[in-house]
């Protein structure tokens, strides 16, 4: 078992393998969530920061409670209210930090990069929780674990991943993690909404839903930010809804067993149907959550069993 | 880059004799064997053979420099060079951004005006002079602003700000957005012959955005801007010459699909040219890799294929100038995030080895080279320099072509050492710059 990382700030670097090995373990954390005793001690004796740069409770709760299983001091701090405010640079907080000794920290940021320029600056092992529109590299596990989970197995699937492309974070890691597990993953979204050389990531596009669903194993559906509905990208929230909402008849096309995931929180009624989001025969988005927080136990398990492998004085 | 910052002392009212150099004619397209000889700050004499007979009681022992079979070329006019003063003296003064020229063979520096101030005004322009005479050794030719503030609302004192010395008027990065007063400006300065540089670029489509549309952006998840909005800012600068009779020159075109439009426009007899960044010659959008900030330029570096179209412009005589573009940033500007990172590379000193890389390649050879580093930009401004020829400045750049080195930015003559080359292995030295025949420079 090998997951030869300092931090884990993408899935870009991730080789099958090593996902296949943070799944593994993630399962293991699975059925200890599910136990009356949820207590494990993978982290006892290490500090955990969680430092949130843009809004977030279901990540940031995810983190915590994750920490908090494997037994590990856990602070959180909402960075959009301190010291940003008064000026504090990146750099500056990363410094403030290496003070502190913490040994994980887990950072949320609006701009793309600005977890990789943290990782370089700061002491401790990194996870991205989110970075502008680069990487979200725990949810696109959680919802890898999910799909290996509802479907025995992470390969050979037909994937489609519709609605704002562009703009989501949760898309590239997902387009990542699924291409390197040898999926056919399928984007489906209005023209506006697709990234620029979208076409050279071994990927299908479509903008018709029906044909993007069609024979379709997992139906992936993104968040629309409420400012991207008006005028800017899509005409109307009513139009997206009528071209690219999720709905019973939209999702007949997909396979008969399709399931439907969705990163939360959702906007019902804009991307998808509040009845189908509730279907509990089609619907994995409580699993996601579930899967969240046994994804995040492994994920700093495995770069805290590396952290104790070096000795303290290597850890610059 | 180290060296004695003493320059060589020559006897000043004697003739100087440059002999066994390689001379570097971007006029007629060679390289030959020869020597040069300098009187009053002027090429007074070329001569073919490399050891010609001179006789001793006309030009001293110590005015005689063996050029050891180096190419001596003419020295670069760099446009569009920022000098952080006024405003921002910490970054860059005219003392080592004369310095930093003098190292890499930049004989003259056409300054931007985009300063804090901006030099929008004939005293801020005088007060630029002064401090460029008083410590740049290099001939310091500035740029003034287009508009006041740079703001795109009111033109400048155009015309006194030429009596002023300003040789060519530019809001640099700032697009001139409403089109009515960039053409009332471009109107006002075609009735005083004035040279107007402009930014191509289509403001709506590149705000905000910090890298190339792309593969490469899409996977940093980096706001970007499609290489169409150089063509389209270009096509409406055009546009405008057409309409007005203005000089312009457009500073950077750096994408292929901007080609055909400028070639369009000489074609039809437009007064129309355009320069280029080293930056965009030597590097592309991959360059960035992990969010390096120091690869964040303005326009963001281009796909490959754009970089090839460009050396080919070059190549042809279509892409007329090459610029630094040198921008010093400090490093609190610089260590953010990549969009809220500064934009900009300083160059002054590294041009000519990074160039170098492109001879080096067989991509463009030394005279084609120096056509764009001194002759074409000395010729848009009107000067009597960037050539070799009897009559002309003495403005020269004496270089060791093959020389590999290791580049160190904190060895860098500039305050701000914002380079991308840290760290490269580069080939070719400067050895010697002269302005007006005098040593500015000399390596160690």
């Amino acid at each position: 078992m090998r997951f030869d990382h300092r931090h884990l700030l993408g899935i870009d670097p991730l080789r099958p393998d090593e996902i296949v090995t943070l799944l593994d373990l993630a399962d293991r954390y699975v059925a200890l969530g599910r136990q009356r005793e949820k207590h494990a001690t993978s982290l006892a004796g290490l500090t955990q920061v969680n430092m949130f740069f843009e809004n977030s409770t279901r990540t940031q709760a995810s983190f915590e409670l994750a920490g908090k299983r494997l037994g590990a001091d856990v602070m959180s701090m909402s960075m959009q209210a301190s010291s940003i405010k008064k000026g504090e640079t990146l750099i500056d907080t990363a410094m403030t930090l290496n003070a502190m000794h913490p040994d994980l920290l887990v950072v949320r940021h609006p701009q793309s990069g600005a977890v990789d320029l943290l990782a370089q600056k700061v002491r401790c092992a990194v996870i991205n929780a989110g970075d502008g529109r680069h990487e979200h590299p725990t949810q696109a596990l959680l919802d890898a674990l999910t799909i290996r989970r509802a479907k025995g197995r992470l390969h050979r699937l037909t994937v489609a991943i519709c609605g704002d492309i562009a703009h989501s974070r949760v898309a590239r890691s997902n387009i990542l993690l699924l291409h390197r597990m040898e999926n056919r993953v399928r984007l489906v979204a209005p023209p506006t909404l697709l990234p620029a050389g979208i076409d050279g990531f071994g990927v299908e596009v479509t903008h018709d839903m029906r044909e993007g669903l069609k024979d379709a194993d997992v139906v992936m559906m993104l968040r629309l930010q409420k400012e991207r509905m008006d005028g800017g990208f899509i005409p109307s929230e009513r139009e997206y809804y009528h071209r690219y909402g999720l709905d019973a008849e939209k999702l007949a096309h997909a396979k008969e067993d399709a399931i439907v995931m969705h990163p939360g929180p959702m906007n019902r009624g804009v991307e998808i149907d509040g009845t189908l989001a509730d279907d509990i025969n089609r619907s994995v988005i409580q699993e996601q959550v579930e899967m969240g927080v046994a994804v995040r136990m492994a994920a700093m398990d495995l770069l805290a069993r590396n952290l104790r492998a070096r000795p303290t004085e290597v850890i610059t | 880059m180290s060296g004695p910052e003493t320059p060589i002392a020559l006897h000043r009212d004697a003739p100087v004799l440059i002999r066994n150099a390689r001379l570097v004619d971007p006029e007629a397209g060679a390289v030959r064997a020869g020597s040069l000889l300098i009187e009053g700050g002027r090429i007074t004499e070329i001569i073919d053979a490399p050891e010609p007979e001179i006789d001793a009681g006309r030009v001293p022992d110590r005015n005689r420099i063996d050029a050891n079979d180096r190419f001596l070329a003419p020295g670069i006019v760099d446009i569009g060079v920022k000098v952080c003063e006024p405003g921002e003296r910490h970054k860059e003064s005219y003392k080592t951004a004369g310095a930093a020229a003098a190292a890499g063979g930049v004989t003259t520096m056409v300054t931007r005006p985009d300063t804090l101030p901006a030099i929008d005004t004939p005293e801020t322009l005088e007060f630029i002079r002064r401090r460029a005479v008083e410590a740049a050794p290099v001939t310091v030719l500035p740029m003034a602003a287009l508009t006041k503030g740079r703001e795109g609302r009111e033109m400048t004192e155009i015309g006194f700000l030429m009596d002023a010395g300003a040789v060519a008027f530019t809001d640099c990065d700032h697009v001139v957005t409403d089109t009515r007063v960039l053409s009332r400006a471009m109107t006002y300065a075609a009735g005083l012959g004035a040279l107007i540089v402009t930014h191509p670029q289509e403001p709506g489509l590149s705000r905000g955005t910090a890298a190339t549309s792309g593969k490469f952006a899409t996977l940093r998840g980096l706001p970007s801007v499609s290489a169409m909005a150089e063509r389209m800012g270009l096509d409406r600068d055009i546009a405008l010459v057409e309409m007005t009779g203005v000089r312009l020159h457009a500073d950077q075109i750096t994408t292929a699909r901007a080609l055909p439009a400028l070639e369009r426009a000489k074609r039809n007899g437009f007064d129309v040219t355009a320069g280029t960044s080293m930056h965009h010659l030597t590097l592309n959008e991959m360059d960035v890799a992990d969010y390096r900030t120091f690869f964040k330029v303005k326009p963001p570096l281009r796909s490959e294929d754009d970089r090839q179209a460009v050396i080919e412009a070059v190549r042809s005589g279509l892409i007329d100038t090459i610029s630094s573009m040198h921008t010093p940033q400090d490093e609190e500007s610089k260590r953010l995030p990549f969009e809220e990172a500064a934009s900009g590379a300083v160059g002054l000193e590294t041009m000519l080895p990074v160039l170098l890389r492109l001879y080096h390649s067989g991509d463009l050879d030394l005279p084609v080279l120096f056509r764009a580093l001194a002759l074409n930009p000395a010729r848009r401004l009107g000067l009597d320099g960037g050539r070799l020829a009897v009559g002309a400045p003495a403005d020269l750049v004496l270089f060791d072509a093959d020389k590999p080195f290791v580049l160190d930015r904190f060895g860098l003559r500039s305050k701000s050492k914002n380079t991308p080359f840290d760290g490269a292995r580069l080939q070719g030295k400067v050895l010697k710059t002269f302005v007006a025949g005098s040593v500015v420079y000399e390596s160690a």
